[in-house]
């Protein structure tokens, strides 16, 4: 079980008390009229979904409700950094 | 190959079973070959089986980067199903189950399917609203099943507390009986040996780190053991490793890896009969041929490729077998594990021409592809086979998230299994 | 029987406290302080079990967690029966009951023995995979015998008795077994001000030296355990928990510990005690102390009663003075297994010999039993046991330097006991339940941890060191280096010093050869629970199971309730040799979660029944239960299901309240709705872009229907919000959809549009919702307040804040009947009281309850959708023929407009909600129910879409039904057909799915 340390409680908490909401960083098209079905499509499914360093949005769903982002080796399970929303990670992929 | 059988077994025993033959070549590979599949799981193994006995094409490899049927065909809890919602997935899945009725003498090895039932249960009046639309829809597909009521469910399980004092009263369930469960490390090796018998080269312990792409077409894959290896035709059959591969050939999946944890208990005398399922409560069980109750919990949220989740959603399984089943309290639980799901937005599967050209990916299994093995072979054979994918197939193209043909199995898929 | 293996003096028993305890209906005594297998080792008892194959008659091999055979049924009661106990795990008490698994007519005299000995030939490893095939149609009764085999003890029949609770712990440290290693560590990690929890499995701290002779600082050692543990009691930050084994290593430092609180003491736990406590811990620093397993030998016959671990015999004899016989054989290829034959002469009794592997080994254990004059055989190993249910022989025979061959003649020697060592294996599973791979090292003959990413330290015969001397040493360490990471002050912390035991090389030997091939010599078992022998795993290998993991799946070695902590690292040595590779080249083995088996309702904890799954009720509850309501689960409600009178069946109870309600007024509980506040200058805005229609105009007072869907344009939920302010709305959801919604605002708003000013509060609980409904509910409405509410002050999809009942309600002029309609809304506390106040004044109006089923009849009455009934997730608004819910000129690009906008969500024959008329009006279509258009295709039938909503209409005098049809909203008038389970095939004519008053009148007066 993770031990997350939310950004906006300032504390480390159980895993329980979060959700997981899959990748970070996946911004809705400004015009998604505009938008061809392959592109719409990607946005709406298509994953990097790496083995490795990973950035995901987290919400901290039975604690402060805010959202915020992981970035976790999905191999080892390790937190690597946390950070808020709008906020670029600093631990990256090769 | 050799044949198996009561009287093999009473021959081979007079020799002190020191004459038996290997039940599969350990090959080099060769440089250049018709078709690789990349993954000797069960369905990698089922499809490199057919490619060579029902379409002809023999010059077949098998790269595995362990050992044969060592991911998710090792870790999963062995359901055998084929009640699905959808006419696309339903067809699919019974394609597979009729495939399973027989498959022991198909490949003179006894895979233990066992037709034992298999029981959604219903807790609310959507469920058992769900349950009449699913078994109405089976019915018509000519899938067998059957709505029963509490006390019809109480007489095939009566371990199982269908009384109104649970915190979600079992109210009826679906039923189908042809469902059941299999031995699962004996369908990866009945395949392997197969299709090693008819030719196909199984190549163990080989990571594939590299797919050989040139002018947007797939030539072959390049492995740390062995080098370059070439081949007219790709097919990925990693499952929860898809994601990893489809990088290497430059293109994403509308795929997430989770971790799926199953555990089983110590091994007890026969109790439970069929397979017992239930998605309100969020668990399901059987039992084996050794004994050991066989426990499926639901994925974790996160993303991850450890092959182990957190213990809290073992907690949550447990605390639904025990409601269910409230004389299990005391039986102890032996192993937990995890594999790597591939799981799709739709439940369903992918298997699919992909943007390179000749690469066929088959994945998106999530948490039920165990059930699926023969049918998912056979049909990415035929894919394979002809470079053009199989009628049964064809609803399951990666493309269909870009046109939004969804098969949304959500409500069949239910809990993970 | 008398104690007759007894000692008359020694031991951590006491003597003066003797208990009697039933195995297999006999009684016995033992005394205080025993495990259920030392109890029966003094009474000798040596048939413990049969094997699960072979119905070999199997014994005690070990003294604790590694035991393979020793697995009971226990329990006094039914409902206190606890299958598969390891005897040598059980603390003996007062009253024990215990069994034998297996064996019939009785373990000692099994009849599957007789099978087993005549078909065990036949059933090599994997035999199942090679027979039973042929016919097909017999498979499921070869299958039923087998299943007749399956399983070790069994559940119990009744509801289990005990209680089970959970613990969360945080700690600095948290060390791992209370051996030298592990006390050394605890007590320097508290002297250096950490919070400690020190876990052992055993009943008493100690590890190796309860059952060791051995001094520290000149003293006996379990005199220093003493003032270790005296000290540790000291701290008020120090948790010791002994009888408790860690038995999972999770991610992020997370370790589980299942304590046993009463099981171990008694068969039922008393009033209102808890019988395990499951802790739950995070821990900065893991200290995995756990010690070895030693390894028994591989012969011939090894498995007959009377074959045990070097080490245990020790730990009987001097923990638990009992001598498990008389003639001892030591089989050894180390130095460290001598003090076994030590300890049995110590005792009285008689070594036969001791059979060294080593050709000429030198050390002060073996100074030790040469004074004694022991007889030590070099250069040999045992290769071969006689008897059935006891040792009465050995078979000892020379070998070669590399111990792979037999070299000259078999000396035949009398024992009734055969100790044998091969070595120690550290306990390394904890370190492996996050995925390391543990590390194959040749010095130690055993892998050790692998390198880990958690915060994990390890001491003592876990990284091979097996000194006592050297585990002290290593457990200070291991506590300075936590103590250093955790910024506390390490203190000078002192080494106990122990003797000093000089000791030659042990050697690499796993497997005793026999003067025949393995294939042909008696059965030399290598996994004892699963019967796993040499042969099998040899033959695994030349059947091309190359891999460890497919030797051990296609033997089914280590997957036993043992889980192989006695045979794996043998069975790897033994497939290692056959594939002429070295052990790790066969590959690791990793261990998995758990360590030792745990009770499921340990795990469950209290979270079942009751508490499994949190009950909400509404404020006017009480009132439904009183009126004998029948209720249904809707997410974790309870909502009134049908308020059913004296003897009425179901379907009279909705047609009473469906009339009442059309014709008068009646009254439904919609509280568990969800309420979502939303305030802020954005909020307009914000809802116009998670809604598909138009907010941008909505005045203050008004009321308006929504969709909402996801960015597939999928319908998820729908719900009426109302403007309270220019800036202020609230918002409804479905009972069930209420917390998704809710987190699906806050994720667009704190995502995608942070630059908002918009605020979200649920305020579901917070109110009471009662809904009157029906051409009387103004009347009734008008009784209790002195607000107007008139039709044209107070207009349909208006609300007003008024007094209702003398307290302050919001009230929304909505219908989802159809009827002229009142929602009021009042603070939950005063919920209860405008609810009564409402039958007061309702009795003339004969004010009927109605609950779910009523409501979902009225509704479809008028075609309104239920979200999750008439939905499915795979549907538009233009599916379900709401266009008018969708303003596709909004500027802005709303959620799901895109989505749903995709090639194929505009095709035109794609499933469409209509109504349905059965052709004959008195039936009933099921719910669920598949239509076709050609009721005479073959099967499978095409199917055009499901019925998803259907009733009988009390009102109308006849049945309504709403359902998918392909391409229906062009078919009005066209016929649909339902091939139904019992055979009945129902004709349905497609219409427009609003069965009353389709221009809406009854709702606007």
């Amino acid at each position: 079980m993770f031990h997350i340390f939310c950004p906006h409680c300032g504390e480390y908490r159980e895993e329980e008390e979060f959700h997981a909401k899959g990748e970070a960083h996946i911004a809705r098209p400004l015009d998604p009229d505009a938008c061809s079905d392959e592109e719409w499509g990607e946005f709406l499914y298509f994953r990097k979904n790496p083995r490795g360093i990973h950035h995901e949005l987290w919400v901290h769903a039975a604690g402060c409700r805010k959202f915020f982002n992981i970035t976790r080796n999905t191999q080892t399970y390790e937190i690597l950094e946390v950070y808020k929303l709008g906020e670029t990670p600093s631990v990256v992929a090769e | 190959m050799q044949h198996y059988s009561g009287f093999g077994l009473l021959k081979h025993s007079l020799t002190h079973h020191e004459n038996w033959q290997r039940v599969w070549r350990n090959p080099t590979p060769k440089k250049k070959y018709d078709v690789i599949i990349v993954g000797g799981g069960g369905h990698g193994l089922a499809t490199a089986y057919y490619l060579a006995k029902e379409f002809g094409v023999t010059n077949v490899a098998v790269i595995e980067k362990g050992f044969l049927g060592g991911g998710n065909t090792a870790r999963n809890t062995t359901i055998v199903r084929s009640n699905y919602l959808w006419d696309e997935a339903a067809h699919l899945y019974e394609h597979a189950m009729q495939l399973w009725e027989g498959l022991s003498q198909e490949l003179n090895y006894n895979v233990m399917f066992s037709q034992r039932g298999c029981m959604n249960l219903g807790h609310t009046l959507q469920d058992m609203r769900d349950i009449e639309r699913r078994v109405n829809a089976n019915r018509l597909n000519g899938i067998d099943g059957e709505v029963l009521d509490a006390k019809q469910v109480q007489e095939i399980v009566p371990v199982l507390d269908c009384s109104e004092h649970a915190r979600y009263p079992v109210m009826g369930a679906s039923w189908q009986p042809r469902a059941g469960v299999a031995r699962h490390d004996a369908v990866a090796w009945g395949y392997a040996r197969g299709a090693d018998a008819h030719g196909v080269d199984l190549i163990q312990q080989t990571e594939v780190e590299d797919l050989i792409v040139e002018d947007g077409t797939v030539v072959g894959v390049k492995t740390a053991r062995y080098g370059e290896i070439r081949a007219d035709r790709v097919g990925c059959v990693v499952a929860g490793n898809s994601s990893v591969l489809a990088n290497m050939a430059g293109f994403k999946l509308p795929l997430e890896s989770h971790p799926l944890q199953a555990l089983v208990s110590e091994p007890i005398k026969p109790i439970l009969d069929t397979v017992v399922m239930s998605n309100h409560v969020h668990g399901y069980a059987s039992q084996s041929d050794k004994g050991d109750l066989v426990i499926g919990a639901g994925i974790d949220g996160y993303n991850g490729y450890g092959q182990r989740g957190s213990f809290p959603t073992i907690e949550h399984t447990i605390q639904a077998i025990v409601e269910m089943f409230p004389v299990f309290s005391r039986v102890r639980m032996n192993r937990q594990w995890g594999g790597i799901v591939d799981t799709c937005p739709d439940a369903c599967p992918i298997i699919s021409e992909t943007p390179v050209k000749n690469l066929f990916f088959n994945c998106g299994w999530g948490t039920g592809g165990f059930k699926a093995t023969p049918g998912s072979g056979h049909v990415f054979a035929a894919s394979l086979a002809k470079g053009e994918m199989h009628e049964l197939a064809k609803p399951f193209s990666m493309f269909r998230f870009h046109n939004g043909a969804l098969v949304d199995e959500h409500g069949a898929a239910g809990v993970a299994h | 029987m008398s104690q007759k293996n007894r000692l008359q003096d020694g031991g951590r028993i006491d003597r003066s406290k003797p208990l009697t305890f039933t195995f297999n209906d006999e009684s016995y005594q033992g005394y205080a302080g025993d495990t259920l297998a030392s109890a029966l080792i003094a009474n000798g008892v040596d048939v413990i079990g049969r094997s699960f194959k072979y119905s070999r008659p199997r014994g005690f091999v070990a003294a604790g967690a590694e035991e393979p055979n020793a697995v009971v049924q226990l329990g006094a009661t039914e409902a206190t029966q606890i299958p598969n106990v390891r005897a040598t795990q059980q603390s003996l008490y007062q009253g024990l009951v215990a069994a034998s698994t297996n064996g019939w007519p009785s373990v000692e005299t099994d009849l599957m023995g007789l099978v087993g000995k005549i078909g065990g030939k036949m059933m090599p490893p994997g035999f199942y995979y090679k027979t039973f095939m042929f016919p097909q149609s017999m498979w499921p009764t070869y299958e039923s015998y087998i299943r007749k085999a399956a399983g070790l003890g069994r559940a119990s029949k009744e509801k289990d008795v005990d209680i089970y609770d959970k613990m969360n712990q945080h700690t600095d440290v948290l060390v791992v077994g209370a051996g030298p290693a592990g006390l050394m560590a605890a007590l320097s990690a508290a002297q250096g001000g950490a919070r400690v929890i020190i876990a052992d499995e055993q009943s008493e701290f100690g590890g190796s030296l309860l059952s060791s002779k051995e001094t520290i600082d000149g003293k006996p050692a379990m005199e220093w355990v003493a003032q270790v543990v005296a000290e540790l009691n000291e701290f008020d930050d120090v948790l010791m928990l002994p009888n408790s084994q860690v038995n999972g290593y999770h991610d992020h430092n997370f370790l589980t510990i299942q304590q046993h609180c009463t099981d171990q003491f008694a068969d039922r736990a008393p009033n209102g005690a808890v019988a395990q406590r499951l802790h739950r811990v995070r821990a900065k620093w893991v200290v995995l102390a756990t010690g070895a397993h030693e390894r028994p030998l591989v012969f011939g016959n090894n498995d007959v009663p009377g074959c045990m671990q070097a080490s245990a015999v020790s730990t009987y004899i001097n923990r638990f003075g009992v001598v498990p016989g008389n003639e001892l054989v030591l089989m050894t290829s180390n130095d460290g297994a001598y003090q076994t034959a030590i300890d049995w002469h110590d005792a009285g009794r008689h070594v036969v010999a001791i059979v060294d592997a080593r050709k000429n080994p030198q050390g002060s254990l073996i100074d030790a039993a040469r004074e004694r004059g022991i007889s030590i055989m070099v250069g040999s190993g045992l290769i071969e046991v006689q008897g059935s249910k006891r040792v009465t022989g050995v078979s000892v025979a020379p070998l070669n330097e590399s111990g792979d061959k037999v070299t000259g003649a078999v000396a035949k020697l009398k024992a009734d006991t055969v100790a044998s060592s091969g070595g120690w294996s550290p306990v390394i599973h904890l370190s492996c339940h996050t995925g390391a791979r543990p590390v194959w090292d040749d010095e130690v003959i055993g892998f050790l941890p692998g390198p880990t990413v958690q915060k994990q330290l390890t001491a003592g015969a876990i990284n091979g060191a097996f000194t006592t001397q050297a585990a002290l040493s290593q457990g200070i360490q291991a506590a300075a280096d936590a103590l250093a990471s955790l910024g506390l002050e390490v203190t000078d912390l002192s080494l106990p010093k122990t003797e000093e035991v000089i000791q030659d090389k042990a050697m690499a030997l796993f497997h005793i050869p026999h003067n025949k091939p393995t294939s042909k010599a008696p059965k030399q078992f290598v996994d004892y629970q699963n019967d796993v022998t040499a042969a099998g795993i040899e033959l695994a290998c030349r059947e091309g199971f190359e891999s460890i993991e497919h030797v051990k799946r296609y033997t089914a070695m280590g997957f036993g309730t043992d889980q192989g902590k006695l045979g794996n690292i043998n069975g790897m040595a033994i497939a290692a040799k056959a594939l002429q590779k070295s052990i790790p080249e066969t590959g690791t083995t990793i261990f998995r979660p758990n360590y030792t088996p745990v009770t499921f309702g340990a795990i469950a904890g209290r979270d079942c029944g009751e508490l499994f799954d949190p009950k909400r009720f509404t404020a006017m509850h009480a009132w439904h239960v009183e009126q004998g309501a029948k209720f249904e689960d809707v997410g974790q409600w309870k909502r009134p299901w049908y308020f059913p009178k004296g003897n009425e069946t179901m379907q009279e109870a909705l047609n009473r309240e469906c009339l009442a309600t059309r014709e008068s007024v009646g009254i439904l509980d919609a509280s568990t709705l969800g309420k979502i506040d939303i305030q802020g200058k954005d909020a307009r805005e914000f809802l116009g872009r998670v809604y598909t229609n138009a907010w941008a105009k909505l005045a203050v007072g008004k009321c308006r229907y929504g969709l909402m869907c996801g960015e597939d344009g999928m319908v998820f939920d729908d719900g009426v919000t109302s403007c309270l302010g220019e800036n202020h709305f609230l918002m409804t959801t479905t009972t069930g959809g209420a917390a998704h919604v809710l987190e699906w605002l806050e994720l667009y708003h704190q995502t995608e549009w942070p630059e908002m000013e918009v605020y979200f509060t649920s305020v579901t609980d917070h109110w009471s919702t009662m809904t009157i409904s029906g051409p009387n509910s103004r009347k009734l409405l008008e009784k209790l307040t002195d607000d107007d509410v008139s039709k044209d002050y107070f207009a349909y999809m208006d609300w007003k804040q008024m007094t209702v009942a003398g307290v302050p309600a919001r009230v929304f002029r909505i219908s989802f009947t159809g009827e002229l309609s009142f929602e009021i809304n009042v603070q939950a506390n005063y919920g209860m009281h405008v609810w009564k106040a409402l039958f007061e004044s309702g009795e003339e109006f004969n004010l009927t309850p109605y609950g779910t089923e009523t409501m979902h009849i009225l509704r479809a009455e008028k075609g309104f959708i239920i979200a999750g009934q008439d939905t499915d997730g795979s549907v538009h608004p233009f599916d379900l023929g709401m266009p008018w819910a969708v303003a596709m000129k909004k500027p802005f690009s709303f959620i799901g407009k895109r989505g749903m906008q995709r090639e194929d969500c505009v095709r035109a024959d794609r499933k469409q909600l209509v109504g349905l008329k059965t052709v004959d009006p008195t039936v009933v279509l099921p719910e669920g129910a598949q239509g076709v258009f050609d009721p005479n295709a073959p099967i499978p039938m095409p199917m055009v879409g499901h019925v998803t909503s259907s009733y009988w209409s009390a009102c109308l005098g006849r049945s309504i039904a709403m359902g998918f049809v392909k391409g229906g909203h062009d078919k009005m008038g066209e016929k649909v057909f339902y091939p139904l389970v019992d055979g009945r095939v129902v004709e349905a004519e497609i219409c427009q799915p609003i069965f009353l008053d389709p221009k809406g009148e009854r709702q606007h007066v």
